[in-house]
C-alpha cells in the first residue's frame, strides 16, 4: 500500500484478487507477517513488483501478487496485509485468514522482525495451527546484529517443527535461501512436524467432542482441530467466510451443531464463559512463543533500544515534538522550492524552445493554423506546462518524503498529534492517512483502512481533501512565489516561500481538525474509540533505493498520469477559446457566465472554469487559466515565472486573487479520482456526496469571507 | 490497584489484568499483553497522551483510556 501504479489513480478504485497463475504448475505461496516487518520489501524482492514500502504499521490493504522463480519451481506470491493475529479483528485480519485457510495457498511465508521476534511468533503459532506448509522468514536481521540480539534458527525451527530461515530482504541470497527452504517444503523434504499448541485440558477436552465430526465432514479441506477451536470461540466471520468459499452452513449441519453445542455446555460447567475462553487461547499462544525464544534468542545488550529512545525523547517530547515536526515540514518545503527552482526554469525554456521549433516546422509544411493551434498552443503547450511546474517539486519532494517514511518518522507525527484528534473524536492514525494525501489524495483514502472504527474512517476520509495533493502544491508553489516573494532566486526568498507553504499546510491541517470535530458534532456522532499505534524502531533508509524508488514508483506515475489528463484538456480548451458562438468564444461566454460569482470570492471567471475543468486532475488547473488568458489576450513567451505573473497580473490579479486561488485549491471538491476512491471505500454515494460538499462548501465561505474582507481594508 | 497509566516514565509494571473489553482487549493480547506480562513506561507524546510503552520488545502508543483499564503490579 502507499503510492505506486496500482494504489494512485483510477487502478485504486478496483482491488479484488484474483490469482493468475502463468502456468498451471505454480505453486501459490502467501507471504503474510505482522505489519512494519519488511514483508512488502521480501515480496518486492522476490517478485520484483513495486508494491510501496515504508516504515509504519499498515501498508498493505489488498492483496497484491507477483512472480518468482527458484530453482525450476515457479511461484505465484500473494501479499496479504500486515496482521497480527488471525482471528479476525479487523478487515485485514479477516482478509489475512481467508486468504490462508481458503486461498488454496501451497504454503505460508510468515515474515517475523528479528527484533521483535517473540511477538511475530505468535502470529507464526497462529499460522502453524492453520497449515502445515508454513516457513517462518525472521527478515531485518541486519537491524537485529546492530543490536546484537544473537537467533537460534536451528533452536527455533525445531521448536516449531518448520523451517526458520533468517533474511535481510535487500540481499537476494539470503532470499534464495529463504525460496530453497519453501521448495522443500514441498517437496516433502522436511521431516519435523509442526508444533502443537496444547491448550487447558477442559479445553483440549471440548476440541476432543467437535473435531472427530469436523474432520470426517470437512474432507481435510481444512484443519480441524483449529476450526473446533474457532466454533468454540464463535468467531462469526469465520463461519460466515465458510458459507462463502466452502458453501458450507456449519449450523444446518445437526450433527456438529449437537456436538457444539456439547462441547460449549462442557466448556460452561467447567467455569469457562466466552471471554475466558478466548483470555486462555490468546495466552496459551503468547506463553508458547514466549516458551520458544526462551533460549534461542541472547540479546548481548540488556537496553539495545536505547538509541531509539534517544531519539524519540527529541521528536515527541513536550518541548521539541511541535517545532521539530513544523521544521521538518519547513525544510522539506524549502529544499523542494530551492532545489526545483533551477530545473524548473531550465525546463521551460527548453520545452519552449521546442514549442517556436515546432511551430517553425508546422509553418515549414504549411500546415493550417487551426492544425497549428490545436496541437502546438493547445497539446503541446498545456503538457510543457505540466511538465516544466509539476516534475522538479514532484522530483524533489517525492525522496525527501520517502526518506521520512522508511526512517521511522511519520508514526511519531501520529504520535505527537493523537491527543488533538482525540479531541475531534477522531484517531491519531488519520495523520498517516493525513501524509499519504501529500502523495496522492486517492491513495490517502485507501490508506484510511488502517483506522478500525467505521466511524474514524468516515471522517479520515472525508477531510483528507484538505491536504493537498502533488497536483496541488506546485500550485501553490509557483503562486507564492509570483506574489509573495521576488521571483528572484535567493536563499532567503525560497526560505520564506518554504514558510508561506508551511502555513497554508497547516492551515490545511487545522481546518481537518475544524472539520472532523464539527462531523463529530453533527453527522458522525460518536466517542473516540481505543486505539493502538505502533512506533517502529528508526531504521536507516537506503538513499539510493529511496531515490529510485521515489522518481520511478511515484514522480514518474503521477507525471504521467497527469500528461494522460493534461493532452486532451489542452485541445479541449483550445477548442473552447477558438470556436466562437455569436461574437464570443465558448470559452468566453463559460467564463462570462461564471465571472460574477466568481468575483464575490475573489477570483474570476477563467479561474473558477479552470477548477471545474480541472475535476479530473489538478495538475491542470493553471495551464487552463493561462490559456484562458492567452486566448483573449496577447501572445507571449511563457520562459518564465516572471513573464507568467505579468499575464496574471495583466489580467486582474491582485495578491488578494492569488490569496484566494490558493486557499480555493486547498478547499475544493476532490478529484475525480478521489471522488471514485471514496465512493469504492465506503460504498455509498451520501458519504461520497459529504466528502464532495464539504470542501467545495468550506472553501467557497473561507474565499468568499477572506476578499470581502480584505477588499474592505484595500 | 495501580494502572498501567500510574507508571511513571521509566517504571516498569506486571500486568495483573486487563478490564478493557471487547476489540480493544483482543488486540492488546495480539500484542502480547496477557498477564504477567512486564510493560515499561517509555515516553509521553507532547501533549502527555498518548504514552509510548514498551510491550515484549515493541513500542506501543495508548490513550490513558485503554491504559487505565489495565491493572499492574508494581
Amino acid at each position: 500500500m502507499g503510492l505506486t501504479n496500482n494504489s494512485t489513480g483510477i487502478k485504486a478504485v478496483d482491488s479484488g484478487l484474483v490469482i493468475r497463475k502463468q502456468t498451471p504448475n505454480d505453486k501459490i505461496i502467501a507471504v503474510a507477517g505482522n505489519p512494519n516487518v519488511g514483508k512488502s520489501t521480501v515480496f518486492n524482492s522476490l517478485t520484483g513488483l513495486n508494491q510501496h514500502t515504508g516504515n509504519w504499521s499498515g501498508k498493505t490493504v489488498t492483496n497484491a501478487q507477483g512472480y518468482c522463480t527458484h530453482g525450476d519451481m515457479t511461484y505465484v506470491l500473494v501479499d496479504i496485509p500486515g496482521t497480527y493475529s488471525l482471528m479476525a479483528h479487523s478487515a485485514e485480519e479477516e482478509v489475512a485468514r481467508d486468504f490462508i485457510c481458503f486461498g488454496d495457498s501451497d504454503a505460508v511465508i510468515v515474515v517475523c522482525d528479528a527484533t521483535c521476534l517473540e511477538r511475530n511468533l505468535n502470529l507464526v503459532l497462529q499460522t502453524i495451527e492453520i497449515t502445515d506448509k508454513v516457513v517462518v522468514c525472521v527478515n531485518l536481521m541486519d537491524e537485529a546484529k546492530k543490536k546484537n540480539i544473537k537467533i537460534d534458527f536451528e533452536g527455533i525451527s525445531s521448536k516449531l517443527g518448520v523451517p526458520v530461515v533468517g533474511t535481510i530482504a535487500r540481499k537476494k541470497k539470503s532470499l534464495s535461501n529463504l525460496m530453497q527452504s519453501v521448495s522443500e517444503l514441498l517437496n516433502c523434504e522436511n521431516k519435523k512436524v509442526p508444533i502443537k499448541i496444547e491448550y487447558n485440558t477442559t479445553i483440549e477436552e471440548a476440541v476432543d467432542i467437535v473435531e472427530p465430526i469436523l474432520k470426517q465432514k470437512l474432507n481435510n479441506k481444512i484443519n480441524s482441530r483449529w476450526l473446533s477451536l474457532k466454533l468454540l470461540d464463535y468467531d462469526e466471520t469465520l463461519i460466515q467466510s465458510l458459507n462463502k468459499y466452502l458453501s458450507y452452513d456449519i449450523f444446518s449441519d445437526t450433527e456438529v451443531k449437537e456436538s457444539l453445542e456439547q462441547a460449549v455446555s462442557y466448556l460452561t460447567d467447567n467455569g469457562f464463559t466466552k471471554e475466558s475462553l478466548r483470555d486462555e487461547i490468546v495466552s496459551c499462544l503468547v506463553r508458547t512463543a514466549e516458551d520458544v525464544c526462551s533460549d534461542t534468542m541472547q540479546f548481548e545488550e540488556a537496553d539495545y533500544n536505547a538509541r531509539d529512545r534517544k531519539i524519540d525523547k527529541v521528536l515527541t517530547s513536550k518541548w521539541t515534538g511541535f517545532p521539530i515536526m513544523i521544521a521538518i515540514l519547513l525544510i522539506v518545503f524549502w529544499i523542494t522550492i530551492t532545489v526545483a527552482n533551477i530545473p524548473s526554469e531550465i525546463l521551460a525554456k527548453g520545452l519552449f524552445w521546442i514549442e517556436d521549433r515546432l511551430t517553425d516546422l508546422f509553418h515549414y509544411f504549411d500546415a493550417p493554423n487551426w492544425l497549428h493551434g490545436m496541437l502546438v498552443l493547445g497539446v503541446y503547450r498545456v503538457l510543457a506546462w505540466v511538465i516544466a511546474v509539476m516534475l522538479p517539486p514532484m522530483a524533489i519532494f517525492f525522496p525527501l518524503f520517502t526518506l521520512l517514511e522508511d526512517l521511522g518518522y511519520l508514526p511519531r507525527v501520529a504520535f505527537n498529534l493523537d491527543k488533538y484528534f482525540k479531541k475531534c473524536c477522531a484517531c491519531g492514525k488519520q495523520a498517516l492517512t493525513m501524509c499519504m494525501g501529500f502523495g496522492c489524495n486517492a491513495a490517502g483514502i485507501i490508506g484510511c483502512r488502517i483506522i478500525d472504527s467505521p466511524r474514524e474512517r468516515l471522517i479520515a476520509m472525508i477531510t483528507n481533501n484538505f491536504v493537498p495533493c502533488n497536483g496541488r502544491f506546485p500550485t501553490l508553489i509557483a503562486i507564492i512565489s509570483m506574489f509573495f516573494v521576488g521571483v528572484v532566486v535567493c536563499p532567503f526568498n525560497s526560505l520564506f516561500s518554504a514558510f508561506l507553504l508551511t502555513c497554508v499546510i497547516i492551515l490545511g491541517i487545522l481546518m481537518t481538525f475544524a472539520v472532523s470535530k464539527l462531523l463529530t458534532i453533527t453527522i458522525l456522532k460518536g466517542v473516540p474509540s481505543s486505539f493502538t499505534l505502533e512506533l517502529p524502531p528508526y531504521r536507516k533508509p537506503q538513499l539510493g533505493r529511496v531515490i529510485v524508488r521515489s522518481i520511478f514508483d511515484r514522480t514518474l506515475f503521477v507525471l504521467s498520469r497527469a500528461i494522460v489528463v493534461a493532452a486532451p484538456a489542452g485541445l479541449i480548451i483550445w477548442l473552447m477559446a477558438n470556436i466562437s458562438v455569436g461574437d464570443l468564444t465558448l470559452l468566453a461566454h463559460c467564463s462570462g457566465f461564471l465571472d460574477p460569482f466568481a468575483k464575490l470570492l475573489g477570483m474570476d471567471g477563467a479561474i473558477l472554469l479552470a477548477f471545474i475543468l480541472g475535476f479530473p486532475a489538478n495538475e491542470i488547473v493553471v495551464p487552463i487559466i493561462i490559456m484562458t488568458y492567452m486566448s483573449t489576450g496577447s501572445i507571449l513567451e511563457l520562459d518564465s515565472l516572471a513573464s507568467l505573473k505579468q499575464l496574471l497580473v495583466d489580467n486582474g490579479w491582485t495578491w488578494i486573487t492569488a490569496v484566494c486561488v490558493m486557499l480555493f485549491s486547498l478547499m475544493h471538491w476532490p478529484c475525480s479520482t478521489t471522488c471514485l476512491t471514496i465512493k469504492k471505500e465506503t460504498q455509498s454515494l451520501k458519504w461520497t456526496a459529504v466528502s464532495f460538499v464539504i470542501p467545495t462548501v468550506i472553501g467557497l465561505i473561507v474565499c468568499f469571507v477572506f476578499a470581502n474582507i480584505a477588499k474592505l481594508f484595500l | 490497584m495501580n494502572t498501567l497509566k500510574d507508571l511513571k516514565q521509566g517504571q516498569i509494571g506486571k500486568v495483573n489484568s486487563l478490564l478493557s473489553t471487547g476489540s480493544m482487549r483482543r488486540r492488546l493480547q495480539d500484542i502480547g499483553l496477557i498477564e504477567g506480562t512486564d510493560v515499561e513506561c517509555l515516553q509521553k507524546s507532547p501533549a502527555g497522551d498518548p504514552i509510548a510503552y514498551l510491550i515484549r520488545g515493541a513500542v506501543i502508543a495508548l490513550r490513558s483510556e485503554d491504559s487505565s483499564n489495565i491493572l499492574i503490579n508494581y
